[in-house]
């Protein structure tokens, strides 16, 4: 980070603050008990060794537990008014937007590291296939990647975090339902649709092969929301 | 390091915040942005800060312009915003190291600018706690610190002492004035006794326009109008408006002449007097050659105060 020397003084503030204040321990908590209730249910219930329901849960819990996260990042700075000290130090707009950025995917990787216990108490009673385990893994984390960035744009639009809210809620909503709306479809529309739709990439990995062109698609929307972002940011220039 | 302030524009939708403004600030000056609250002060200071982009015009500071090295301005300026906003969440150290960090102070250097800040600011018994528990008046040191932390040698203070007790006002100025003589400050308030105590030159602002720039004293000579004159006489005369006052009148650039009390043979009057002359001598002595006992004479000319006044009301 040579080049970009203050990400990291910005993405430990940001990281720190979520720690300083109760609303990361809520939501992380809040998310740990809405995987774990599913999880604990289907293992006794279905009787199999494993961790597909958690990979098929999570990207639901998702939806609602990203745009928690990401709402204030820049949002909460507009309405305190420090986005005006911030943006006045001698730093660039896109080493915030990556410092934040970082900071609450970072969050969302230690919500999930919790969860490979559920990974220890499945293998302890029956054998698990590694492979797709670790690519479910790196599925979600991309997918989160994906709605973390869409957050932080949202939240660079407004100052009102309930309104950063619900544009990123509907905007990753949409994003994840597109590939089940296309039965509707004609087929040559459905295909590049399809390509849009982050189920359809966290499918793809989530079933153990990891393919190039699915990591390309996730880091393509994180860089592109990301220049939304720091054009959003840069947008007072105008 | 000298600012440059060229024909600077700056128009929000249909209405322009400032227009055409000019002026040059010296290295080691202390400039007063005075005018009345929307006269466009802190929207010139968040231009020369980099924070929003003129309509049109141009800063310079020390030759490098705000559009082509936006990164070395704002690496040269300490700035306090208007209603000093802060990390409520954030301990005092935390955020002064934060805000060194991003202003690129060297790590070793870090530690002893903070503390250096800390007593400058008399921070010494808030460090440890968040910014949130803190009253207005530490609020607005930690906001002081934070702008002077990196020395810079531009200060862009935009209403530094608002909230402070007189006791806190008085040391800001100090600190201010002590620090001003290796740097380049300017500072907005709309409290004028702060001007006249801290800045070495006025510049009055209204609508955007300026409407005055100079020293203090120098504004009040030049905006002085009639002068007036409050004088207590004992003169004995049952009449004092027709035995005194033609007299008083009488004396030269006197313009007019006004009895505001009388009572027991003791009369006050308010001689008005031409601008930028000085008759107490001529009221001297013809009270001794009338025999009148001076009780009292005050001149009184304009403050800054009413300065102010005339060219921001309109």
């Amino acid at each position: 980070m040579k080049t970009l020397p203050y990400v990291y003084p910005i993405f430990r503030r940001e990281l720190q603050s979520y720690f300083n204040s109760p609303v990361a321990y809520v939501v992380i908590v809040f998310f740990l008990a809405v995987v774990g209730w599913f999880f604990s249910s289907s293992l006794f219930l279905m009787n199999i060794a494993s961790l597909a329901t958690v990979f098929e849960v999570i990207p639901w819990i998702f939806i609602g537990f990203i745009p928690a996260i990401t709402m204030r990042l820049l949002a909460e700075e507009k309405k305190a008014g420090t986005i005006e000290l911030l943006v006045t130090k001698p730093i660039r707009d896109v080493e915030i937007i990556l410092g934040k950025f970082f900071a609450a995917w970072a969050l969302l990787g230690a919500t999930l590291l919790p969860t490979l216990i559920y990974l220890v108490a499945v293998s302890s009673i029956g054998e698990i296939d590694p492979g797709p385990v670790f690519a479910g893994y790196l599925g979600l984390f991309l997918m989160g990647g994906v709605y973390v960035s869409i957050g932080l744009f949202a939240s660079s639009l407004t100052e009102n975090q309930i309104v950063a809210f619900i544009v990123t809620l509907i905007a990753v909503l949409a994003l994840f339902l597109i590939d089940k709306m296309l039965i509707f479809l004609p087929d040559t529309l459905s295909t590049t649709l399809e390509f849009l739709s982050v189920d359809y990439h966290f499918s793809s990995i989530a079933r153990g092969v990891v393919d190039s062109r699915d990591i390309l698609y996730f880091f393509s929307v994180i860089g592109f929301s990301l220049l939304l972002a720091t054009v959003s940011l840069e947008r007072r220039k105008w | 390091m000298s600012i440059t302030v060229r024909n600077l524009t700056k128009v929000y939708g249909a209405q322009k915040a400032i227009n055409d403004l000019s002026f040059e600030v010296k290295t080691g000056e202390i400039l007063g942005f005075l005018g009345p609250n929307g006269a466009g002060k802190s929207t010139t200071m968040k231009i020369i800060t980099c924070y929003i982009p003129p309509t049109a015009g141009t800063v310079e500071i020390d030759g490098l312009n705000i559009f082509d090295h936006s990164l070395e301005v704002r690496r040269k300026i300490g700035y306090l915003p208007e209603m000093n906003p802060l990390y409520l969440d954030m301990n005092v150290l935390d955020y002064l190291e934060y805000s060194a960090r991003l202003h690129g102070v060297g790590r070793e250097l870090i530690g002893p600018r903070i503390k250096e800040m800390v007593g400058v600011c008399g921070l010494g018994t808030v460090r440890h706690k968040d910014i949130g528990e803190l009253s207005k008046g530490f609020r607005q040191r930690v906001g002081l610190a934070q702008a002077l932390l990196h020395e810079p040698e531009v200060l862009i203070l935009d209403e530094p002492t608002s909230g402070l007790d007189p006791n806190q006002i008085v040391e800001i100025r100090n600190l201010i004035k002590q620090l001003g003589r290796a740097k380049t400050f300017v500072l907005s308030t709309h409290i004028l006794s702060e001007v006249q105590a801290t800045c070495d030159r006025v510049l009055i602002i209204n609508e955007g326009t300026i409407v005055a720039d100079g020293t203090p004293s120098q504004l009040q000579q030049d905006f002085r109008g009639a002068e007036t004159i409050t004088l207590e006489l004992r003169t004995g005369a049952t009449n004092p408006l027709e035995e005194v006052a033609p007299k008083l009148s009488a004396l030269p650039s006197v313009a007019g002449v006004e009895l505001s009390s009388n009572a027991d043979s003791v009369s006050r009057f308010v001689l008005s007097v031409e601008k930028g002359s000085d008759i107490r001598e001529d009221v001297f002595r013809l009270a001794v050659a009338e025999g009148w006992v001076l009780l009292e004479m005050t001149r009184s000319s304009t403050s800054l105060e009413e300065v102010f006044h005339k060219l921001t009301m309109s």
